[in-house]
């Protein structure tokens, strides 16, 4: 059994509530941070842990808090992003409703850290229960003396405040989710000043993921070098995967980021393997946004060799042939998925929530989403396969915020790795209303590479 | 020592105070290197980074840190520093995502030029003349509203809005309270009053100066000639609510339009007041100064546009003739 630092004691009984929580060690965190660190230790000790933003950029969240801007008499605020809204990602949801104590006290050992006296959460609007499980935690945590004024008799204040957002996927954009909660339009800011300078109301902020602020606990428990053991290369610690699509055991699984994604697929501990006794197709390794990689090339680098869930491993080969780790949201596709639907389904996503601030994005997605429409409903054209290409390069970088690239990978690669499935919808537009394409050659072993002088 | 900073564009130095954007550089410069700009207002605090037209390569960051920019960059929104250096024209790469970005602007715009009140004066049909392809690829239907009065002088019609913001910094700068805001998200994201609600205030009208395309229209001109038919001529008036400075625009002897006065990016000199835009429509109340001279690249005022002149450095590369071929063929055209 792998290590799991966030869920070791996520199924014993009550652990949503405060007293199982601090029976099972909960809160040692804040104690150790607030009585024998101070802030600079808290952030030298993340920064050694080699902890990387878990909400799908993969920064050094270490790196990211020494950036922030200390000037005089300047409120400092932690904003934690709950706005998981990413086709495929639902690993924060998981914890918010099952351990929520662990974000709080990860929220307080942050907090501290960064000088934050108000710090934020805030959560998609969607997730109304999340919400009211974690103001019931804060209520309780409050009650216990770890949150309000002067803390633990160590003179360190913090108020934390739940923000129920409204439901776009934009806000989960560090600068669309500070316009938010100032209470206007989500539209992401143009950059720079990055919030570490000017965020919250022109103050500095530091945006982290729901899991990143997590994992301070166990940084803060156990120290960072310890956890830095955990993993490989830069990618250290472990890491929430929401494992979903025809696998026979969808579900969000800590893993030890080091384990091969055949492993993750296939063994008991993880997905248990392709859901019917079908065939694995194509893979989704993180989260809707990132590029589709079909079966031989998620198995293997095109080096031949194993591939890893780590952010190194995912994205060797970089475009051409890898993906990224993303925020984790692991989707399998079996043999009778039609990739054409699935990437016109995501392409329907991103221009259903593109914010329409700049052109390329607020126009692009909507042109992709409607080749897209055409070419699965065997309308399309064999022109229509290198305009989606050309479309998606044009927007590709070009944008205010990353919406605009989360919206052209999917599609470019897709186009990339299974060109012939698209062809077929072309060809033969009868057949694809009523079958699929099916496995084709998408999990014949990649050849040898040739020797290169 | 002078403290200003020292930027190169397209291999042309200007020393600029610190804090211009490689957008206003350029503007110092002048010329072919000026980057388009349908969102940046330069009178209007917090506008520009939306539309995407100005993006440039910077292909050197700084004396002190030489290291070249990862992404094209929104020049109006990026401030100079000492040594940059910033390929416009010359870069293949912007030049191609340039056409992009125009290519996207009108994919739900509507190709009508000849019957929208504001061809001749467009900057989006500009920015398409230059830049654009000579075709559509887009063959699904453009998306579509209904005409909206904002008020009883001023005419919305979304299928022409570009979503520049610019009218929305409007209502928030120049006028007090804020009564126009985008609504909806993405590509249906409307302009709106909310609830049609009329613009009550002395400077409303300047939203129909901003925009950069037909969508917000002039009740009082629209339809009445095509502006390359009038004849524009600088005027003041002793206004207590604004400093009365206008542009009249004459057909024969009647004046049939005011506006504020249009610098060659098509930004006003300074707003004006409704009282001189819409109620003031006499010779004789004004006080004429001499004829507006309106930049020769205008059709208002030449008939025809300027041939593009190629830098020396474009002219000797190939790529970067081939990257330009487009425009200059269109531009032999006369």
């Amino acid at each position: 059994m792998a290590r799991r630092l966030l869920f070791e004691h996520i199924n014993v009984p009550g652990i949503n509530t405060f007293d199982v929580y601090r029976q099972q060690g909960g809160y040692r965190a804040v104690e150790r941070a607030l009585k024998s660190l101070s802030p600079d230790d808290v952030v030298e000790e993340v920064k050694k842990s080699g902890l990387r933003g878990r909400g799908g950029a993969g920064f050094p969240t270490g790196m990211k808090w020494s950036f922030l801007a200390k000037p005089e008499g300047v409120p400092r605020y932690l904003v934690c992003n709950a706005d998981e809204s990413e086709p495929g990602t639902f690993k924060d949801r998981y914890l918010m409703t099952h351990i929520p104590h662990l974000l709080i006290e990860g929220m307080i050992v942050s907090s501290y850290a960064l000088g934050a006296n108000t710090s934020y959460i805030y959560v998609r609007g969607e997730m109304m229960p999340q919400i009211r499980i974690l103001e019931k935690a804060i209520a309780e945590a409050k009650a216990a003396g770890f949150l309000g004024k002067n803390i633990l008799g160590s003179g360190f204040d913090l108020e934390l405040y739940v923000q129920p957002g409204g439901g776009a996927y934009i806000c989960g954009e560090e600068t669309a989710l500070l316009e938010s909660l100032e209470g206007k339009r989500g539209n992401p800011r143009i950059k720079p000043p990055f919030p570490a300078v000017s965020g919250l109301y022109g103050c500095p902020t530091v945006v982290n993921n729901v899991e990143s602020i997590a994992a301070v606990v166990p940084i803060v428990n156990e120290g960072g070098d310890e956890y830095a053991k955990i993993g490989i290369g830069r990618s250290t610690g472990t890491k929430l995967i929401s494992a979903s699509g025809n696998i026979n055991k969808p579900g969000v699984y800590e893993i030890e980021l080091g384990v091969s994604v055949e492993d993750f697929i296939y063994s008991d501990e993880y997905c248990g393997g392709i859901a019917n006794g079908k065939r694995l197709k194509a893979v989704v390794a993180g989260g809707s946004s990132v590029p589709i990689l079909p079966a031989n090339l998620i198995l293997k680098t095109v080096n031949g060799e194993n591939r890893l869930m780590t952010y190194e491993s995912l994205s060797d080969g970089g475009f051409a042939t890898g993906t990224m780790l993303g925020s984790g949201g692991f989707v399998v596709l079996d043999e009778d998925a039609c990739i054409v639907r699935n990437t016109w389904n995501f392409s329907r996503f991103y221009h259903h929530e593109s914010c329409g601030q700049c052109s390329p994005c607020r126009e692009g997605t909507g042109w992709m989403e409607k080749v897209l429409h055409r070419l699965e409903y065997g309308h399309g054209t064999m022109s229509d396969i290198d305009l989606l290409v050309d479309v998606a390069k044009k927007i590709e970088g070009n944008t205010i915020c990353p919406l605009g690239d989360a919206a052209a990978w999917p599609v470019a690669s897709a186009i990339r790795h299974f060109r012939d499935e698209f062809e077929w919808h072309v060809t033969h537009p009868q057949e694809a209303q009523k079958g699929n394409y099916g496995l084709a050659h998408y999990a014949d072993p990649l050849p040898a590479i040739a020797a290169t002088v | 020592m002078s403290d200003k900073v020292k930027v190169t564009i397209d291999g042309i130095s200007v020393e600029v105070e610190p804090g211009t954007t490689i957008l206003n550089a350029a503007r110092q410069i002048g010329g072919e290197i000026v980057p388009p700009a349908m969102c940046y207002y330069s009178k209007l605090q917090g506008s520009g980074g939306k539309c995407r037209t100005c993006l440039v390569k910077v292909s050197k960051g700084s004396e002190k840190d030489p290291r070249p920019m990862p992404k094209l960059v929104a020049s109006c929104r990026t401030t100079v520093m000492d040594g940059m250096e910033v390929e416009n024209i010359t870069s293949p790469e912007v030049v191609e995502a340039r056409k992009g970005v125009v290519e996207m602007l009108l994919i739900n715009h509507p190709l009508d030029c000849p019957v929208c009140d504001q061809a001749g004066e467009c900057s989006l049909q500009d920015l398409g003349f230059e830049h654009g392809a000579a075709q559509t690829r887009y063959e699904f239907d453009r998306r579509t509203f209904e005409r909206i009065d904002i008020g009883d002088k001023i005419q919305l019609h979304m299928n022409r809005c570009i979503l520049c913001y610019r009218c929305t910094y409007v209502a928030d700068q120049i006028t007090d309270n804020r009564v126009h805001g985008v609504l909806g998200r993405g590509d249906h994201a409307e302009i709106s009053t909310y609830i049609e609600q009329a613009i009550d205030n002395d400077f409303s009208g300047n939203v129909i100066d901003v925009c950069p395309v037909g969508a917000l229209t002039d009740k009082t001109f629209r339809f009445k000639n095509r502006v390359w038919f009038t004849k524009p001529v600088d005027a003041h008036r002793d206004c207590p609510t604004c400093s009365g400075k206008v542009t009249l625009w004459y057909k024969g002897e009647e004046v049939i339009r005011v506006t504020a006065r249009k610098d060659e990016y098509n930004e006003v000199e300074e707003f004006i007041c409704n009282t001189c835009r819409f109620d003031k429509k006499n010779t004789s109340d004004w006080v004429i100064e001499g004829p507006r001279a309106i930049a020769n690249t205008s059709v208002i005022s030449s008939n025809h546009y300027e041939t593009l002149k190629p830098l020396p450095v474009i002219q000797q590369n190939p790529a970067l003739m081939a990257a330009n071929k487009e425009e200059f063929e269109r531009t032999k055209k006369s």
